[in-house]
């Protein structure tokens, strides 16, 4: 029983991590209906420029509250304007392309930084991880028993965080004119942009604004994991991606659900199964999700017009 | 009155009808012959153009469902991997089995050729599982499941002993030589531009360019996709056979994503649907490292450069997609294949598929 509890607690801190980096995805998708595989990848590039800012500010001032909030400062601005760039100069001059170019676009903007950010020339970083400097000391915060349940401080912090930044999202979306604009484009951008919304910078601030989530995210799971790695992006995007897929692709609290689920079911397949399937446990149930519901748990399948 | 009837025009074929199915492949067995004798002293070169050959049949046959179908997959490594394991498998079984009634070398390739096909078919049955969920799912969502299928199958290879697991299977006899690597590259070039101008392939085509039109014109949309999904990995997974027999070891990290990708990257670069722009871009990017690499040696530089060449290859893989979709979304040559951009007196065919 205290087994059982202990795993749900970490698939849940798990989840909300997934779950972050899943909205970036739901977002951009909802908006542009574009699959954004960079995404993981921006969130890795995230996660170095908090390990440079936490190097930077030393060993003294990097544990203080206003060093963590540097350090995330630093990362989400950064990579709000990287997630600029991206859409700027690589998905807006194929908008009006076939959505299968723009998918091309984003593996290859995602090669370019996992792969580009492990060659060792001039500032970056090589392919070797790194351990990233505890910025959050990880105590013990609640436990149960003889040891039976541990619930760790950066799983609390990281859950409140999570849970903090998706209750403004679904505010922001929903009770905003911002959010407004972000929904007449995602209805149809040409009508939208007919009515006067200016679409390109409703886009332009939907990817910034998911970029940043997905450094907030990415820095989580750093402290949680430990250690940076170039690959990590690709990895954890993947997961993230299957995440959102498996709530319905768009739908944002489909993508908290469905991440919450996703770390769940990893947990279990550690916990009570071998540790080395769980990739394979991510992909089938997201198979088996969407054979028997296409469009996710939440989506609709919008039927294509001809 | 009787109009006399019109004399038939003189037509006589070169080849008797019953033979111009075979003729291509009777006449490239003793070429690929005299081309493994003239390779036969040089190990480099014959390494080179198997890894050549294996990228090219990849490449061939993931156009058939990216270029063609317009199917976007992309875990081609996984039926590659399905391929090399089970004639791997098969092949490290079947070693010290010798048909008697044949000299070593042709038994030894007949043995080979079993267990290609015995992989080749596994990996088609994995094409059939690939496929079917073609039926419910479009675009984006397939390419997912694909992915996921991909990364399924190596977590799979990696926890079976019979594979054994992460370290791989090693001592598979090296029989893969370029003349039956070119014999099977042969094969996929001539079966995909025979599909390609078949009635099979007009409705691959035309499933390509609108699905729910193609439906509604009554072509058997899902049917189609799953045949494209079995014929396409049929190929890789005989790709896969051929790999595993001239390296000396396979593991689950030689079918990665990143692998996946790299196929994909040829057919891109080709040009989705051209089956002799992805045989080129196969070619090109399979010699573009190696050019690289000697090329820096050539300099003089220090070594560690040409080690970097390796490296530096993913990453410029991703800049090349990028730039490509921006500049030239279509390919090099779209869906024409390399004789329609040729100047008209260099070609032997005119005009052919606009």
């Amino acid at each position: 029983m205290a087994q059982l509890l202990q795993h749900l607690i970490n698939g849940l801190a798990a989840g909300t991590i997934y779950a972050l980096v899943a909205l970036g995805y739901t977002m951009v998708y909802g908006v542009l209906k574009l699959i954004n595989f960079a995404h993981g990848d921006v969130m890795m590039v995230g996660v170095y420029m908090g390990y440079a800012t936490a190097f930077a500010l030393g060993r003294e001032a990097r544990g203080s509250l206003l060093g963590i909030a540097a350090v995330f400062a630093v990362a989400m601005l950064g990579c709000a304007l990287l997630g600029f760039l991206i859409e700027r100069f690589a998905y807006r001059p194929l908008r009006e392309k076939p959505r299968l170019t723009a998918l091309i676009t984003a593996i290859g903007i995602s090669f370019a930084l996992s792969y580009g950010f492990q060659l060792d020339i001039g500032f970056l970083p090589g392919a070797s991880p790194r351990a990233f400097p505890e910025i959050i000391e990880p105590t013990e915060w609640l436990i149960i028993g003889d040891r039976d349940v541990v619930v760790w401080n950066w799983q609390v912090i990281s859950f409140l965080i999570a849970v903090g930044l998706m209750v403004g999202l679904q505010y922001l979306v929903f009770g905003t004119r911002f959010g407004q604009a972000m929904r007449a484009v995602s209805w149809d951008h040409r009508v939208a942009a007919l009515m006067g919304i200016p679409t390109d910078r409703v886009i332009a601030l939907t990817f910034m604004l998911s970029s940043g989530l997905a450094a907030g995210a990415g820095l989580l799971y750093a402290i949680k994991d430990t250690s940076v790695s170039p690959l990590m992006g690709l990895y954890v995007g993947l997961k993230a991606f299957v995440a959102a897929v498996i709530g319905g692709i768009g739908h944002v609290p489909g993508a908290v659900i469905g991440a919450l689920v996703l770390g769940l079911v990893e947990e279990f397949v550690v916990g009570y199964a071998a540790s080395s399937w769980r990739d394979a446990v991510a992909f089938g149930f997201l198979i088996l999700v969407l054979l028997v519901k296409p469009g996710g748990l939440f989506g609709r399948v919008a039927a294509e017009k001809v | 009155m009787q109009t006399p009837a019109l004399p038939l025009p003189e037509s006589r074929p070169l080849v008797p009808p019953a033979l111009r199915g075979v003729l291509p492949v009777l006449l490239a067995v003793p070429a690929l012959v005299l081309f493994q004798w003239a390779l036969s002293g040089s190990e480099f070169a014959s390494y080179l153009l198997n890894v050549m050959g294996v990228n090219i049949i990849l490449a061939v046959s993931l156009n058939i469902v990216n270029g063609m179908t317009g199917q976007f997959s992309i875990g081609h490594a996984g039926f590659m991997a399905v391929g090399a394991y089970i004639a791997g498998y098969a092949s490290l079984q079947l070693k010290e089995v010798a048909l008697s009634f044949l000299p070593v070398a042709a038994s030894d390739q007949v043995l080979f050729t079993v267990a290609l096909l015995l992989g080749g078919l596994a990996a088609a049955a994995c094409g059939f599982l690939v496929g079917l969920p073609s039926l419910r799912l479009r675009g984006d969502y397939l390419a997912i499941v694909t992915l996921g299928f991909g990364e399924i199958i190596r977590v799979v290879v990696q926890n079976t002993d019979a594979f054994g697991r992460a370290l791989g299977l090693s001592g598979i006899p090296q029989y893969a030589s370029p003349s039956m690597v070119f014999f099977w590259v042969f094969l996929v070039v001539l079966a995909a531009r025979r599909l390609a101008s078949s009635s099979h392939g007009r409705s691959l085509w035309s499933i390509r360019e609108d699905e729910v039109a193609a439906e509604a014109m009554g072509v058997d949309t899902t049917g189609y996709k799953v045949r494209a999904f079995v014929f396409s990995s049929f190929f890789a997974g005989i790709a896969g056979g051929l790999f595993a027999h001239f390296v000396p070891i396979i593991n689950p990290g030689s079918f990665t994503f990143v692998r996946s990708m790299e196929i994909v990257v040829m057919v891109v670069l080709g040009g989705l649907g051209s089956t002799t722009g992805a045989i080129i871009a196969a070619i090109f990017l399979t010699l573009l490292p190696e050019g690289m690499r000697s090329l820096f040696g050539a300099l003089g530089t220090e070594g560690s450069l040409a080690q970097r060449v390796d490296q530096i290859r993913m990453p410029i893989y991703g800049l090349l997609l990028v730039v490509l979709m921006l500049s030239r979304p279509q390919g090099l040559f779209g869906t024409r294949e390399i004789w329609d951009v040729l100047p008209k007196w260099l070609s032997r065919k005119g005009g052919g598929r606009a």
